[in-house]
């Protein structure tokens, strides 16, 4: 997404320095960090689905996915949630922090292949991060899309992400639906799971984009709703982002191992067909 | 007014691939419903004379918990069943239902119902697959809401 000049290449395992420009606080325990590259230059470019390795000396290293960034390409974000050691430490900087970043990595979705067809965005809980470029970007380019629909699933009305921004792709023209799994009296919105949603978009399978990415049940349990729905009859087209334990993101170590795949290199962002047969398999 | 009802059958996701006699023998048990926001379709506890076929709107499932009023358990909208307690003896709902919003929905009368499918194996066959189909889905939802997969580990971050 980014432009501009690139700064040199890097070796893919020497980490940049870059400088904490902004924090916001998305969540009770969710943040966005907004990042400066090293003397201001350009970030390297990147496309929506792809990650960055993001580390703290002493702490360790993370694949966070991107989620968004500035148009000069001088500014990257990252949406990280604190659940462990080093997204705890990661969430904790503050503007003005240093933080090691090698990247990005990986597949991206294919968003060209998606023009002029319906896009279907199904989202659960923090894997709404790597589909907000996705989304910014179709609500940029309405125009070039048939019907597009963003369906998000969250734990409870307070871990909703990017509120502001999903009135905005409202207004844009994108079906926008979120529902709970759980919530007090007080809410007005949907309570359920996603694939609930799924009945009142109604997708034609012929023309249909479906992207997922959030927990990988989630997605399992999507992907069997949209095959109800005539997915496997119709021709409907569907990506979906894995994550396992990357480690080095360059398909050397073998952490993110699935099968004959390493996610960090041939993933996150899968065609459903060519990794289908790995994901029943139990323990990979 | 009979043949309004069997094309609004027709157009509901419930009732796909149902044939044309089949939307008839559904239409002459069912009637418009319109609820206002806050009114209940129904109440914890009533008799289960009736379900539902929501068009339009949104409708909260709720279970009074003593101390503790309404706990929100559901909602439902557009395309989506409410009430299969009409099917199962005792014949009393289990849950209180009232519209979020101004709801439209086709109302069926569950004796009328149960008498038909009494008499037309066929038809009762198949309502009683799409019932299934309903409660393997809210199975499916309920479980994935018990393991709060949104809760402890997640993707990419």
């Amino acid at each position: 997404m980014a432009t501009g000049s690139q700064p040199p290449e890097a070796h893919p395992l020497a980490p940049a320095s870059y400088r904490v420009r902004a924090r916001r606080r998305e969540t009770r325990d969710t943040v966005t960090l907004e990042l400066r590259a090293p003397g201001g230059a350009a970030a390297p470019s990147w496309r929506p689905g792809q990650f960055n390795m993001l580390g703290l000396p002493g702490v360790g290293e993370v694949p966070i996915s991107i989620s968004g960034g500035s148009q000069d390409g001088r500014l990257l974000q990252h949406t990280i949630r604190a659940v462990g050691p080093v997204t705890s430490a990661l969430a904790g900087l503050r503007p003005g922090g240093r933080v090691g970043l090698r990247g990005p990595f990986g597949s991206a979705w294919p968003l060209e292949q998606a023009a002029g067809r319906d896009l279907l965005v199904l989202a659960g809980g923090l894997g709404l991060v790597p589909l907000r470029p996705v989304l910014r970007a179709v609500a940029a380019r309405r125009r070039l899309y048939g019907r597009v629909s963003l369906l998000y699933g969250a734990r409870a009305p307070q871990d909703i992400l990017f509120r502001g921004e999903l009135a905005a792709w409202r207004r844009a023209g994108v079906a926008v639906e979120v529902a709970v799994d759980r919530a007090q009296p007080s809410w007005r919105g949907r309570v359920g799971v996603v694939t609930d949603l799924l009945a009142g978009v109604a997708p034609e399978p012929g023309r249909t984009d479906a992207w997922i990415c959030g927990p990988e049940i989630m997605m399992r349990f999507s992907v069997r709703e949209l095959q109800r729905l005539g997915l496997d009859r119709g021709g409907m087209r569907l990506h979906l982002s894995l994550e396992r334990n990357m480690k080095c993101a360059i398909g050397q170590c073998g952490h993110c191992q699935l099968g004959p795949f390493f996610i960090c290199k041939d993933g996150p962002v899968f065609p459903y067909d060519r990794i289908a047969p790995w994901l029943a398999v139990e323990e990979l | 007014m009979k043949k309004d009802l069997e094309t609004m059958l027709a157009g509901h996701p419930f009732c796909k691939d149902f044939k044309r006699e089949q939307l008839r023998q559904l239409a002459g048990c069912a009637a418009n419903a319109r609820y206002e926001t806050g009114r209940f379709l129904l109440r914890q506890g009533g008799g289960a004379t009736r379900f539902f076929l929501i068009r339009r709107g949104l409708v909260r499932v709720e279970l009074f918990m003593p101390g503790r009023g309404p706990v929100l358990i559901q909602t439902l909208g557009p395309g989506e069943a409410l009430g299969w307690s009409w099917l199962v003896e005792p014949y009393r709902w289990a849950f209180s239902a009232r519209a979020a919003e101004p709801t439209l929905a086709l109302a069926f009368d569950g004796a009328c119902l149960r008498r038909k499918l009494d008499r037309d194996s066929e038809l009762g066959y198949r309502i009683l697959k799409r019932f299934i189909a309903v409660l393997a889905a809210r199975l499916d939802a309920t479980r994935l809401q018990l393991m709060d997969i949104y809760g402890d580990r997640v993707p990419a971050a």
